[in-house]
C-alpha cells in the first residue's frame, strides 16, 4: 500500500507541476488543487500506514496497551486541507478578477508587471 | 504571557477592526493603538529575554514536545520588536496615504493579520505551526497585494500567489517527510533527536527541500523572480510593509532551521547557502542597476541585501552570525524607510518613474536629507548602520580566508552606492522634467496631510542613525543572539527542560 501511494503521490506532483506550467490561469488553479492533495497524501503516507487500533488509552493506564495508529498525521492533514481550501477559494476569486481586468486567461499576455 | 502578546495584540486589533467594518475612523484609531501596543510588547519581550533568557510557553498546558510551544529567544524577540516598529510606522503612514476605497475594503484588518502572521512565525517553536503562521501571513499578503484591482496588481498577484503556494507545498511535504523520519514536530525536540543520530543522506535531502521553500520566500537566487514582478504594484504602504518584513520571515526561518535542526552536515548545506548568498547579492544589485523605476530598483536591492543576510548564516562563525543579525536589524528599518520615501515623491510628483521625477531637493531639502540617510546607510557609508553590518560580515569572511566572498561583498556595496546615487541624482538633484505638474512639490497646492507621511520616515531614519551611533550596544545584542544560535543546546534545554 505504501509503495502504491508513493507512486500516486509522484504522479500527482508531476500532474500538478505540468498543469501549473500551462498558459491558462484556470489550469493553474487546477494545478494548485492537485499540488495541495499531493502534499497531504505525502503527510499521510510517510509516517507509515498500519491497520492499528484507535489511539485510545484505558482510564487506568498511562500508555496504550496495544499498538495504536498515529493520530497526528491526520490532524496535520486536516489543518492543511482547511488552509489549502481557503487559499484555493482566494485563487479562484483572483483568477476571476484577473480575467475581468486583463480580459484574457493567457499567462503569456500578463507580462506588463514584469518589465 | 509576554511571548503571547506580540501575537495576540495584532490578532485582537484585526478582529476589532473587522467589528468596526463600517467606520474607517475607528479602524484608524485601532490601527494606531494596536501597532503601538505591538511595539511596546516587542520592547518588553526583548527586555525580558535579554535579562532573564528564553521565554517559553506551552499552549493549552500540553508539555513539550506534544503540544505547540511558543518560544522567544533573542532572535525571535528582536524580529518581533522589528515587526512592531515597522507596523507602527506603516500604520501612521497609512492614515494619510491610503485611499478611502482601500480602507473600506479591509486594509487595516489585513494589515493586523499580516503582522500577526509575521510575529507568530518569529515566536513559534513548532515547525508545523510555523507553516500555519506562514499561511496566515501569505493569505493576508495576497489580499493586500490585490486591493485596488489594477491590471499590474493582478498580474503581479498571480505570479506571487503561484510561487508562494508552490513553496508552501514543498514546505508541507518536507514537514511530512521530517515527521515520518523523526516522529516529532517540536523544533527543539527535532534538534535534540537529530543530534543523537548520525546524519544520513535523506536528512540532507530534507535540508535542501527546506532550503528551496525558504529560499523562495526569502527571494534568494535563483528563486527571486516573483519579487521584482510584484512588489512595485500595490500601494506604497503595502510595498513597504512587504519589503520590510515578508522576505525577512524566510531569512529568519533559514536562520532557525539551519542553526537548530539541520546542523548534521554543515559542510554540505552551508556551502550551498554560501553560493546562494554570493549569487543573490550579485544578481540583485545588477538587476537594480538596469532599472529606472523607483520601487523596482528598491525591490532588486532587497534581493541583493538578502544575499548579505544569508552570507552571515552560510559562513556560520560567531562573527559572521553577528554580522548577519546586525544586517537584518539594519535592513528591515532602512528598506522600509526607502519604500516610504518613494511614496512621498510619488505623492509630490505623481510618478514612480525616475525620468518623470526631479527637483525634490530644490524645493524640499528636508526630504532630500531624509532620503540620503537611509540610502547611504543601505550602501554602507559610516557612521550609519549599514556600514557596521557590512564591516562585520566582510571581516568575518576575511577571518575564515574567504577572500572571494569579501571581494564580492565590497563590489556589491559599491554597486549599491551607484544605484542610490542614481536615485539621488534623478529624483532629488536634477531639475524638474518638463511637463510635470509641480504644484504639490512647490507647495502651490497645499497638502495638509503630508507631515503624516514624513513623520514615520523621519522616525525610521533616526533609528538607522541611532543604530549606527550605538553600534557597540547593538553589536553586543547581536553577539548574544549569535551565541544562542551557535549553541542550540541552550534552546533545546529551555524548551524541553529536564526531559533530556
Amino acid at each position: 500500500m505504501d509503495s502504491l501511494l508513493a507512486y500516486v503521490i509522484g504522479v500527482l506532483f508531476s500532474c500538478a507541476i505540468y498543469m501549473m506550467l500551462r498558459r491558462s490561469i484556470v489550469k493553474l488553479v487546477i494545478g494548485f488543487m492537485i499540488l495541495g492533495n499531493a502534499a497531504n497524501l505525502m503527510i499521510f503516507t510517510v509516517p507509515g500506514m498500519r491497520r492499528n487500533a484507535p489511539p485510545l488509552i484505558p482510564t487506568d493506564a498511562t500508555v496504550p496497551l496495544i499498538p495504536v495508529a498515529d493520530p497526528l498525521p491526520q490532524a496535520l492533514i486536516l489543518t492543511a486541507i482547511v488552509i489549502s481550501f481557503g487559499v484555493l477559494a482566494f485563487a479562484v476569486v483572483l483568477i476571476h478578477r484577473a480575467f475581468e481586468v486583463v480580459k484574457t486567461d493567457d499567462l503569456d499576455q500578463m507580462k506588463e508587471a514584469d518589465s | 504571557m509576554s511571548v503571547l502578546l506580540p501575537i495576540l495584540i495584532p490578532l485582537i486589533s484585526g478582529a476589532l477592526s473587522l467589528a468596526f467594518w463600517r467606520s474607517t475612523f475607528y479602524q484608524r484609531i485601532i490601527a494606531i493603538i494596536g501597532t503601538f501596543s505591538l511595539l511596546l510588547s516587542g520592547i518588553s519581550l526583548l527586555y525580558i529575554v535579554r535579562t532573564d533568557g528564553f521565554v517559553v510557553t506551552q499552549m493549552g498546558g500540553w508539555a513539550a514536545p506534544f503540544g505547540i510551544t511558543l518560544v522567544a529567544d533573542l532572535l525571535g524577540a528582536i524580529m518581533a520588536l522589528l515587526a512592531g516598529i515597522i507596523g507602527f510606522a506603516i500604520a501612521i503612514y497609512s492614515l494619510a496615504a491610503t485611499p478611502t476605497t482601500h480602507e473600506k475594503f479591509g486594509y487595516y484588518p489585513l494589515m493586523h493579520l499580516l503582522l500577526a502572521g509575521v510575529t507568530g512565525s518569529f515566536l513559534t517553536g513548532d515547525i508545523f505551526n510555523l507553516y500555519v503562521w506562514f499561511e496566515v501571513m501569505l493569505l493576508a499578503s495576497f489580499a493586500l497585494l490585490t486591493l485596488g484591482g489594477e491590471r499590474a496588481q493582478m498580474e503581479g498577484a498571480i505570479t506571487y500567489v503561484t510561487i508562494n503556494l508552490f513553496s508552501s507545498a514543498i514546505f508541507l511535504s518536507a514537514i511530512g517527510l521530517l515527521y515520518g523520519m523523526v516522529g516529532t514536530l517540536n523544533m527543539a525536540d527535532l534538534g535534540h533527536k537529530l543530534s543523537q543520530i548520525p546524519n544520513t543522506g535523506l536528512m540532507t535531502v530534507l535540508a535542501v527541500m527546506f532550503m528551496i521553500s525558504f529560499g523562495i520566500k526569502a527571494a534568494a537566487f535563483p528563486l527571486f523572480f516573483w519579487l521584482p514582478a510584484s512588489y512595485h504594484t500595490p500601494l506604497v504602504g503595502v510595498s513597504a510593509l512587504f519589503a520590510g518584513l515578508l522576505t525577512k520571515v524566510g531569512v529568519y526561518a533559514m536562520y532557525r532551521v539551519y542553526s537548530l535542526i539541520f546542523i548534521g552536515d554543515i559542510a554540505y548545506t552551508h556551502t550551498i547557502l554560501l553560493w546562494v548568498a554570493i549569487l543573490t547579492m550579485v544578481t540583485g544589485v545588477l538587476g537594480a542597476a538596469a532599472q529606472f523605476e523607483f520601487r523596482r530598483i528598491l525591490s532588486f536591492h532587497i534581493i541583493s541585501q538578502i544575499g548579505y543576510m544569508i552570507l552571515g548564516l552560510a559562513l556560520f562563525t560567531p562573527l559572521a552570525l553577528i554580522g548577519g543579525i546586525f544586517y537584518i536589524m539594519h535592513h528591515i528599518i532602512v528598506k522600509t524607510t526607502l519604500f516610504l520615501m518613494s511614496g512621498i515623491t510619488h505623492r509630490l510628483l505623481g510618478s514612480h518613474d525616475l525620468k518623470k521625477l526631479g527637483g525634490v531637493y530644490r524645493y524640499r531639502p528636508l526630504l532630500g536629507l531624509l532620503f540620503l540617510v537611509p540610502a547611504m546607510s543601505l550602501a554602507g557609508i559610516p557612521p550609519l548602520s549599514g556600514f557596521f553590518g557590512k564591516f562585520i560580515l566582510i571581516r568575518s569572511s576575511l577571518e575564515v580566508g574567504a577572500w572571494f566572498v569579501a571581494g564580492i561583498s565590497l563590489l556589491v556595496g559599491l554597486l549599491t552606492l551607484y544605484s542610490m546615487i542614481k536615485i539621488w541624482a534623478e529624483v532629488f538633484w536634477k531639475a524638474v522634467p518638463e511637463g510635470v505638474d509641480t504644484d504639490r512639490l512647490t507647495g502651490k497646492t497645499a497638502d495638509t496631510h503630508l507631515w503624516l507621511l514624513v513623520v514615520p520616515v523621519a522616525g525610521l531614519a533616526t533609528c538607522t542613525v541611532l543604530i549606527g551611533l550605538n553600534a557597540e550596544w547593538v553589536y553586543q545584542l547581536a553577539a548574544a543572539t549569535a551565541h544562542q544560535l551557535l549553541h542550540p543546546e541552550l534552546y533545546i534545554q529551555a524548551v524541553l527542560g529536564d526531559q533530556i
